[in-house]
């Protein structure tokens, strides 16, 4: 289980139950609901105004699975907490938050110090994601 | 050619700093070896079976003198003085220290280099046509939308832990000198019928252990939306590309599996969602890339022909010289397939001398080919005396292009954990018995390749001989085969019947050529022979 909870956001974290993605389905009012690498994250697009927390399960850091699920649930938008939990090393803390994450749940826990420095490992970005960053391509033609 | 502005620099110098930190944790012991592996191979350092092997990505294979140089002046410094030039237009070296890796990498910087992503499950280096910018035959340079799918597929964040490593070709012509249809993703830039400049989208293609050539997935995407149809592309084969089985796990097998029009339906569905997510570059973006490989600087009104009277020199350049779309130049191939020698392989002093030629001839560029050679992509015929000249004092003249003596070949045994068998001997055991120039005229365009085990790095299913070496009891077996091409005819090559050893697989080609000289009508190559007589006669010679 997590030692540590890193969050980058300034709200309560949700404390309702964590449902898995076929019990949440079932459920009329669960608020809380765990993602696995091979669940389709579109399942719970008609549902995000109740959802207060997905939790995006990274078995082994090596599948991939997840990210597409985070930015998939942001590019609708989803505004909840969006938890990486597992898995989870300093090394894929930054491109997790590109993808969307806000909530950091790694079993080996990560000193909040180290995760920050993390975070800011690249002064710019190539890419539009849903983290809101402005790509270099925009920066470069005032855009 | 492109160059790094403020932005491009920062990024490279940012991933510098931050292997630099990684490798400092690895030597403390704070992660483990298993922890440090991915972030080593995202930049290029892969541990073999003697030392660290370094990969550095040359994008679309384009460089200049001062980078050149400088690559030379690393296989001096951190090596034993040599490079590899690899099938992916790219170098290897293969004797790194791990606490050199970090330096290496800040050398690489300062001339606007790097080993991003020429390793890991990612989206590796993109390659493109050696002759873009020169060819006769291309419809535009490929290399700006090589470029701008570079900057895309850097430390993208949603693709860095795909199923599998990922490889781009983009081309721009009929005529395929890239292996376009065997890359995951094959891009040919086309015009419709409206005259709109797009890119048809192949998918799936690959060599490995499991041979596929790309089908079409879409015929034509408006060169404004190449970048989110990428994005499609990938985000479908990073869901749902297979992860229980690594040797399953490339998106051909994807492809393979639900079928190219399911496969195709899915990437559009998730294609019409990215286009409202506004994450395509701009015109003024693609604009301002293209403008870098606008005009290298060549000289119009020069007339074609040149002083021929030398007939070592004439043979050469007859053989080692393509057509430019410039009248009065000429791009020229150096051989790194010296009779006997190491495909791809070149001395330190060799590399600094070709940086040098590149500037003085070649208007400050190079390019390395899949078929590991290098390219003068822009010289001037009346100079093509006097640089073959220097070539030539060099080792550097060998005029093999396209010729048997022109090997395709992978590290093999001698330094590749995953090898079964060794592939530089056997080359060289090839290249030896070939040896005799005239031999290799008589015997025309032989496109030979040979790898060492079945991942196939050595691109032995599309050679027109093809050899795989294997294990068999725990010695060294060469599987022969016949009949594939990476060229606009894409074909896979076949298996011919039982393996043999080192030097049974050389007199088994030996007598391949010998039937193909015999029954080669007016004009065929062997491929062309081979095609229209099948694999029975040479199966009879071979095995009687």
């Amino acid at each position: 289980m997590a030692e540590t909870l890193l969050r980058l956001r300034v709200d309560t974290a949700s404390g309702a139950p964590v449902l898995s993605l076929t019990d949440f389905l079932a459920s009329d009012n669960a608020a809380a609901v765990r993602i696995e690498p091979g669940e389709d994250a579109r399942a719970l697009l008609p549902h995000l105004s109740r959802i207060a927390l997905v939790e995006v399960s990274f078995p082994a850091y090596g599948d991939g699975r997840g990210y597409s699920s985070a930015r998939i649930l942001r590019e609708h938008g989803y505004k909840g907490e969006l938890r990486a939990t597992g898995d989870v090393l300093l090394d894929q803390l930054s491109h997790m938050k590109r993808c969307g994450f806000d909530g950091f749940a790694p079993a080996k826990p990560i000193a909040a110090e180290a995760a920050q420095q993390a975070f800011a490992t690249w002064p710019d970005v190539y890419q539009k994601t849903v983290d809101g960053r402005s790509p270099i391509w925009a920066k470069r033609h005032g855009l | 050619m492109y160059q790094y502005d403020e932005y491009d620099q920062a990024m490279v110098d940012a991933r510098v700093e931050e292997f630099r930190g990684q490798v400092a944790r690895r030597m403390a012991g704070e992660i483990t070896e298993d922890q440090f592996k991915p972030l080593r191979l995202k930049n290029g350092l892969y541990l073999q079976l003697h030392a660290y092997m370094l990969r550095v990505a040359i994008p679309y294979g384009t460089l200049n003198g001062r980078q050149m140089r400088l690559l030379g002046d690393i296989a001096d410094k951190y090596d034993r003085g040599y490079g590899h030039f690899t099938t992916r237009q790219n170098i290897q070296y293969n004797w790194i220290k791990l606490e050199d890796a970090p330096q290496i990498l800040a050398d690489l910087a300062t001339v606007e280099m790097h080993a991003i992503q020429t390793s890991g499950n990612c989206i590796r280096n993109i390659s493109s046509d050696h002759f873009a910018g020169a060819a006769a035959d291309e419809l535009v340079d490929p290399r700006p939308y090589a470029e701008l799918l570079r900057q895309w597929s850097s430390f993208h964040p949603e693709f860095d832990y795909l199923p599998r490593k990922f490889k781009i070709a983009v081309i721009a012509s009929d005529t395929d000198r890239a292996a376009m249809r065997l890359h995951d993703i094959g891009i040919q830039i086309v015009k419709n019928d409206a005259g709109e400049i797009g890119a048809r989208f192949y998918v799936g293609g690959g060599m490995g252990r499991t041979p596929m050539i790309a089908p079409v997935i879409r015929d034509f995407v408006p060169a404004l939306q190449m970048v989110s149809y990428a994005e499609a592309c990938l985000r479908v084969y990073n869901r749902y590309g297979r992860r229980d089985n690594k040797y399953k796990a490339r998106i051909k097998i994807l492809v393979h599996e639900i079928g190219a029009d399911e496969y195709r339906r899915q990437v559009e569905e998730e294609f019409a969602h990215i286009l409202t997510l506004g994450l395509e570059p701009p015109q003024a973006e693609f604009e301002r890339i293209a403008a870098f490989f606008a005009d290298p600087g060549l000289e119009s009104g020069l007339a074609d022909g040149y002083d021929r009277s030398d007939p070592d020199f004439a043979v050469w350049a007859d053989q080692n010289t393509a057509p430019h779309k410039q009248a009065g130049y000429k791009a020229v191939v150096i051989s790194l397939k010296p009779a006997g020698g190491i495909p791809g392989d070149a001395s330190a002093d060799q590399i600094r001398l070709m940086a040098e030629l590149a500037e003085a001839y070649s208007l400050d560029e190079l390019r390395v080919t899949h078929t590991q050679n290098i390219v003068l992509p822009h010289v001037k015929q009346s100079d093509l005396y006097a640089l073959w000249q220097k070539l030539d004092a060099a080792g550097l003249a060998t005029a093999n292009l396209d010729l048997i003596g022109d090997i395709i070949a992978c590290p093999g045994l001698d330094y590749c954990s995953l090898a079964n068998a060794r592939s530089i001997p056997l080359a060289q055991k090839i290249s030896a018995r070939f040896a005799s120039p005239e031999r290799q005229r008589t015997l025309g365009e032989l496109k030979l390749k040979i790898s060492g085990c079945i991942n196939a790095c050595g691109h032995h299913h599309a050679g027109h001989i093809g050899i795989l070496g294997v294990d068999k009891k725990g010695t060294e077996n060469y599987q022969l085969l016949f009949g594939g091409s990476e060229a606009a005819d894409t074909s896979l090559a076949q298996i011919v019947g039982p393996g043999f050893n080192e030097d049974g697989i050389v007199d088994a080609i030996e007598t391949a050529t010998e039937v193909y000289l015999k029954a080669r009508a007016e004009g065929e190559r062997f491929i062309d022979t081979y095609r229209r007589i099948g694999a029975a006669p040479f199966k009879e010679a071979i095995y009687g």
